[in-house]
């Protein structure tokens, strides 16, 4: 017997769409200077945060973000039923002890950059499910930290590559609760881990556009939708050369999304004028473009509907040393103003 | 002339190494090349190819990560002709001593005093 | 058509990296090429003013060879420290990292991005990240290349 709950192969339908109530945002000064520096709740100018560490600073932006969004939805922590969290520091370290500061009950989640979109369904879930009334959902990423762990020190003179990103410092959260206003997730498509024998770890477009692109042709399937019942098919951090092989790949399935389309990590930087050569990544670029941005223009009444597809790449400091090709991951949002 | 010989050398040498970054696959990183550097000094001064470069060059040959590969076999080299077996040991880290403890000691008192600006 | 779906897997993932490097963008060469002899070339002739000049106070030729490379040292290491050469290193590339610069910045960066992991396990252990691996093909090469000549000679 099919789950009740699940339409066609990977999409998960709620019967009460839990409400996304509030969201916050906090980014570097990298990210305040790009075209959407506006939309952001908080900017951080320095990049350690005042503590010691780029790990402890990165904690610190979680932490930041978390309690802007509880302030927002006029909550205290005690008021939240789960944390869901993760980050790319090893073992999701940057949440582990933003959880043991807040409290909440944790789960701590990894689905590399697409962690917020597996944490806003698996939230919903929850809700959804009866067994919470809210939850908070949040990431973070720091550009020093994660070179530090997957590239090269930063003061090491390499030059980057044309094809990398550049890991957006910051952290988005949300809080989704069973009731309130706000805009609402009224379904979640479940991606696979899908690899088309990309390798190279300074071109994580080309690793995740697949798997964005199977996620989105499995959505639209599984909900007998078509690109036209979203204004926009927003992905997480494909980069500039991920976002048009994803397009390239969709319309080889017969789906031309066309000016529906765009990706987090290209709105969030301009290339020509901030050096980031292929766009944003990591896991606080769809975070806060989402948290900030694109909430901001559900609410506005801009766009009614979205699909959000949050983006991973599935690799550990050492898989391409060992010749593993990279998996890429994709989990799809629907976010429907109400 | 000397000057420009050093320029010319040093450079070109350079050149090989931003030719391999750009025009090898990603798997090959700085630090391969840096590798391959040191190697194919050490193994080009064994065949005594790479002294009349240092004659012809001088720093421009000796800069270079390929010259470290150099001092390090012309060390060996040396070792053998003074101490015999115990130079094949002692000769190459004896030839190169300096610069390894310059930057294990200068590395070591400026990861201290600097703070990475990120 | 990119990639046909209906073809077996093999066939998709050559289709897609075929897709991949069309698309992407390559690195510009000519320019990189012109930045790393410009950059390479005068770190070279500084060393050879530096080794001019201790010749000149002096010093025997493998004395004044290994005192070029404790000054371009310290110099790297200390603009590393100010944040410097990674700035110069980004047009210079391979001109700034294939001289013993690159050497000396390649253990600085990574050290003193350690600090945080103590001095032990996290500068003293990093120094050695990129450092570890030269010295290491270097010396087998000249204790190989030292054994043959103990050997035949």
């Amino acid at each position: 017997m099919p789950a009740a709950k699940k339409q066609g192969q990977q999409t998960l339908v709620f019967s009460n769409p839990p409400v996304i109530t509030a969201s916050g945002t906090v980014v570097g000064t990298k990210e305040a200077a790009g075209p959407l520096g506006k939309t952001f709740d908080r900017v951080v100018d320095d990049p350690y945060h005042g503590e010691k560490s780029w790990e402890r600073a990165e904690r610190r932006f979680l932490e930041d973000a978390v309690q802007i969004a509880l302030k927002k939805a006029n909550l205290s922590s005690r008021e939240i039923d789960f944390f869901l969290a993760g980050d790319l520091e090893n073992q999701t370290e940057a949440s582990a002890l933003a959880a043991r500061d807040l409290g909440i009950p944790y789960l701590g989640l990894y689905g590399a950059c697409a962690t917020i979109y597996e944490g806003i369904a698996l939230g919903a879930v929850l809700i959804d499910g009866g067994f919470a009334e809210r939850v908070v959902v949040a990431v973070s990423s720091h550009c020093c930290t994660a070179e530090k762990q997957f590239r090269y020190p930063t003061e090491q003179g390499v030059q980057r590559s044309l094809t990398q990103s550049w890991t957006v410092t910051g952290a988005g959260a949300v809080i989704l609760a069973a009731q309130g206003s706000g805009p609402v997730v009224t379904h979640a498509t479940i991606g696979k881990a899908i690899d088309m024998g990309q390798a190279d770890p300074n071109n994580f477009g080309a690793a995740m556009a697949p798997a964005a692109c199977d996620t989105i042709v499995r959505h639209l399937l599984d909900t007998g939708r078509g690109a036209t019942d979203y204004d926009l098919v927003v992905t997480g951090d494909l980069g500039l050369i991920g976002r048009d092989l994803a397009e390239g790949l969709l319309q080889d399935h017969g789906f031309d999304l066309a000016e529906r389309f765009t990706d987090c990590g290209v709105l969030i930087y301009d290339p020509q004028q901030q050096d980031t050569h292929a766009g944003g990544s990591g896991c606080a670029c769809s975070a806060v473009v989402t948290g900030g941005y694109l909430l901001q223009q559900i609410q506005a009444g801009k766009l009614k509907r979205i699909l959000g597809v949050g983006t991973g790449a599935l690799l550990n400091a050492d898989s391409p040393k060992q010749g593993e090709t990279i998996p890429g991951i994709g989990h799809a949002v629907v976010i429907e103003r109400r | 002339m000397i000057f420009a010989m050093a320029f010319l050398v040093g450079g070109l040498i350079c050149v090989v190494g931003q030719l391999l970054m750009d025009l090898t696959s990603y798997k090959v990183t700085p630090a391969h090349i840096l590798v391959g550097f040191v190697t194919t000094g050490a193994i080009l001064s064994a065949f005594g190819l790479y002294q009349p470069l240092v004659e012809l060059a001088g720093a421009g040959a000796l800069v270079p990560l390929t010259g470290f590969g150099h001092i390090l076999t012309q060390g060996a080299i040396r070792g053998v002709e003074r101490d015999g077996l115990l130079g094949v040991f002692a000769g190459p880290l004896e030839a190169a001593a300096a610069g390894v403890t310059a930057a294990i000691v200068f590395g070591y008192f400026f990861a201290i005093l600097f703070k990475p600006k990120g | 058509m990119r990639v046909d779906f209906t073809k077996p897997a093999g066939i998709q993932h050559k289709q897609y990296r075929n897709f991949v490097d069309r698309i992407s963008p390559k690195p510009n060469v000519l320019v990189n090429v012109v930045w790393a002899f410009l950059v390479g070339g005068s770190i070279a002739a500084i060393g050879q003013a530096l080794l001019t000049l201790f010749l000149m106070l002096g010093l025997p030729i493998l004395e004044a060879g290994a005192m070029v490379a404790v000054v371009l040292i310290f110099i790297a290491a200390f603009l590393t420290g100010l944040g410097v050469f990674d700035d110069i290193a980004r047009y210079a590339g391979a001109g700034a990292f294939v001289p013993i610069t690159g050497f000396a910045n390649a253990m600085v960066a990574q050290a003193m991005e350690a600090r945080t992991e103590g001095l032990v396990l996290g500068v003293g252990a990093r120094l050695f990240t990129i450092a570890g691996p030269v010295l290491v093909f270097g010396i087998v090469v000249a204790w190989l290349t030292g054994l043959i000549y103990f050997l035949f000679r």
